[in-house]
Order: structure tokens, then sequence, then C-alpha cells
């Protein structure tokens, strides 16, 4: 077999880990109640968000069925603004659907990076964690993977559908909210930044290791450089080579470890 | 108003709903019980560093609610929400220094 994450101890965690045994203990039911209210600060963000997308769309002349069609059927904030952008500029459709799938395309690197998790997950679990797979929710979910590897399959599951739920729902009722109350939301609050903020606050913590910051430094070098790409294709080269980096960096740092140890090895042999 | 037709926006809708599901479910759903080769698991363990920070860098750097020119409240919330996140590892603490910082310095300056 692979070497799987499961198999991968987190170093420098000491063993008896009282978060971890609480992780491990808890039913399905809880697991889900702990992916939900984890991810209730996120809605600080999301609520307002999906309201000055209901206010938009209707603002470009959508009406209620297709503000929702976007955000029951789409769910994808980033595409869905870059939808509405585009169609109100009177773009081609076919220029509005590729663009918002460039927009989208991070998201088959999610549904990658998550296999070996979700391995052995039933094919309709696995259509509802697609279908609710977005930053948010792979993010939060991730985390919670990698901090507890020894959870079990209906555990992570559970604990997924949490979060969907807890981040999905209001986004879709905000939206109908701002279509419905329109432009009584004011729009000159500074929330264009709302979505950078909440995304380097979900990352800084994950970045615990030399291999993490070198991944997170090439993939914005990367993209900075790439900036003049069609939208979503510089983020489609640069992260991929953020990602390499990292694992370039991770396995130099345990071929030393290994080194390190057979010399120590050895000379504890020699004496 | 918009020149497209009911028909044309239903018709986007329908398919940026289809392919973004598609999308999610593409490595998931068609590998999903297959055994990645080391290499990919390793690649793979740095999705989220490196697509989320790439995703935001250019917004944060050339920012559109400023016409594209690079601003300083908008950087130093940025360098406050990764700061505190790593110091912390607290996501709403991050959030909260982002926000406040941003709102803070648009304020003063």
């Amino acid at each position: 077999m692979a070497p799987s994450p499961l198999s991968r101890p987190e170093p420098g965690r000491a063993s008896p880990d009282p978060a971890d045994a609480r992780a491990l203990a808890r039913g399905p039911a809880q697991a889900f109640r702990h992916g939900m209210v984890q991810s209730l600060p996120f809605l600080i963000v999301i609520i307002p968000f999906a309201l000055l997308f209901g206010v938009v769309a209707l603002e470009a002349g959508m009406d209620m069925a297709q503000v929702m069609g976007f955000s029951v059927l789409v769910l994808a904030g980033a595409s869905q603004f870059t939808a509405v952008q585009l169609l109100s500029d009177n773009a081609p459709a076919f220029i509005v659907i590729l663009s918002c799938l460039a927009v989208n395309l991070r998201m088959a690197m999610y549904s990658a990076s998550l296999v070996p998790w979700l391995r052995g997950a039933s094919g309709l679990q696995k259509a509802g964690v697609a279908y609710t797979l977005i930053d948010q929710s792979y993010a939060l979910s991730i985390q919670h993977y990698e901090r507890h590897p020894r959870l079990s399959l209906t555990q992570r599951l559970a604990y997924f559908f949490g979060t969907a739920t807890a981040l999905c729902i209001p986004w879709m009722v905000a939206s109908w909210a701002g279509a419905r109350l329109g432009s009584a939301i004011p729009d000159d609050i500074a929330l264009d930044f709302a979505m950078p903020i909440t995304f380097l606050a979900m990352i800084a913590p994950m970045l615990r290791t030399p291999a993490h910051l070198t991944a997170c430094f090439v993939a914005i070098l990367g993209a900075l450089l790439l900036a003049g790409l069609p939208s979503g294709t510089g983020l489609l080269i640069a992260a991929p080579l953020g990602m390499a980096a990292g694992a370039l960096v991770e396995q130099r740092t345990e071929a030393q470890a290994a080194r390190r140890k057979q010399e120590s090895r050895k000379q504890e042999a020699g004496r | 108003m918009t020149p497209h037709s009911d028909l044309t926006v239903w018709l986007v809708i329908l398919v940026l709903g289809v392919g973004t599901f598609l999308l999610r479910w593409s490595f998931l759903g068609a590998l999903g019980n297959r055994d990645f080769p080391g290499w990919v698991l390793r690649m793979l363990r740095y999705t989220p560093v490196a697509v989320l920070p790439a995703l935001v860098a250019p917004l944060v750097t050339w920012p559109a609610a400023t016409d594209g020119q690079p601003d300083p409240a908008r950087l130093a919330a940025a360098a406050a929400t990764v700061a505190v996140g790593m110091l912390t590892r607290n996501v709403i603490l991050a959030i909260l220094a982002g926000g406040i910082t941003l709102f803070g310095l648009l304020y003063l300056l």
C-alpha cells in the first residue's frame, strides 16, 4: 500500500493528547455537531457575502429564482460573483461558463487531496461531499483530519457534513435575504476584503513546518507573477508549483532526519 | 438590465452547476478507492497552503476596490491576519486582527 496520511504520526506532538482523545471518542452525531460549531466563526464572512450576492445579482437584472439557482445549484461564491459580473457585462454565455469553471478548478485539487482521507465512503456520501465542497468546509475538514489522523471514516464524514450544513444553508438563506432586502444593504463597507482575510486566517495556523511555508511562499510568488493570465489559469499553475515545492522540502527534511538518525546509531554502535 | 434572456441565464446556471459539481466530484468520485503513489500524497498534503494563498495574493496586492492600486490598509490587514494566525493558531483571532487592522487603517488614512 502506498503511504497514507493515516500512518503518519504528527511529529512533535505528545501522544497523550486530550483534544485527540476527545475527537476520537465522538459519536457521529457529536462529530457532526463539532463540525457545525467550528464553522460558526466563518458565518461572520459568509452571511454578508451571500447578502451582497443577492443584492448584486438582483441589480444585474436577475429574478429571485435565478439568484437561488446560483446559490443552490452552483454553490460557489467566487464563481457566482464572476458569473453575475460577466453576464451584466454582456459576455457570451460560453465565456461566462468557461471563466467560472476556471475559477472553480481549484476544487478538483481539493477533491484529490480528500481522497486519502475519505477512501471507502459510499457513492452517495461522495456525491454529498462533492456538492458541498467549498473553501471553508474543505479547509476546516482537512485541518481536522490532519490534527486527528486516527479518526474513523464515519467521524470524518460526520465532521465534514457538520461544516457543510453550517456553511452552505446560511449561504443559500442569506442570498435569498439579500435579493429580498435589495439595496437596503450598504455596499461601501470594504466587504471585498472579507474573503482574502478569512482565507488567510484559515491557512495561517497550518503553516507549521518549513515545507508548508515554502509551499505557501512559492504559490504566492507564482500567483503574483502569473496574475496577467486569464482568471483562474495563473492559480492552476501557481498552486501545483507550491505543492511540489512543499513536497520537495518535506522529502529533504525527512532524508536529513534519517541520515542524522543513522549517524547517531553508528556512533552508538561504535562505542 | 441584463440583455441576456432568462433562458441564457438558466443555461449558464445549469451548466455551471453541473460543471462545478463534476470538478468537485472528479478525483473523489472517479479515483476514490484507489491508492495514490507516495509522491502524489506528499504533494496533496500542501494543497490548502498553496491554493488559498495563491487565490488571494493578487486580491491583496491589487485590490479591485482601489482599482488595482496597492493599498497600505489592505496589505497591513493581510499581514496582521497571517501573523496572528501563525502565532496564536486561532482562526477567529486572525480574522479579528485582520478586520480591526483594515477598518482601523481605512478610518485613519
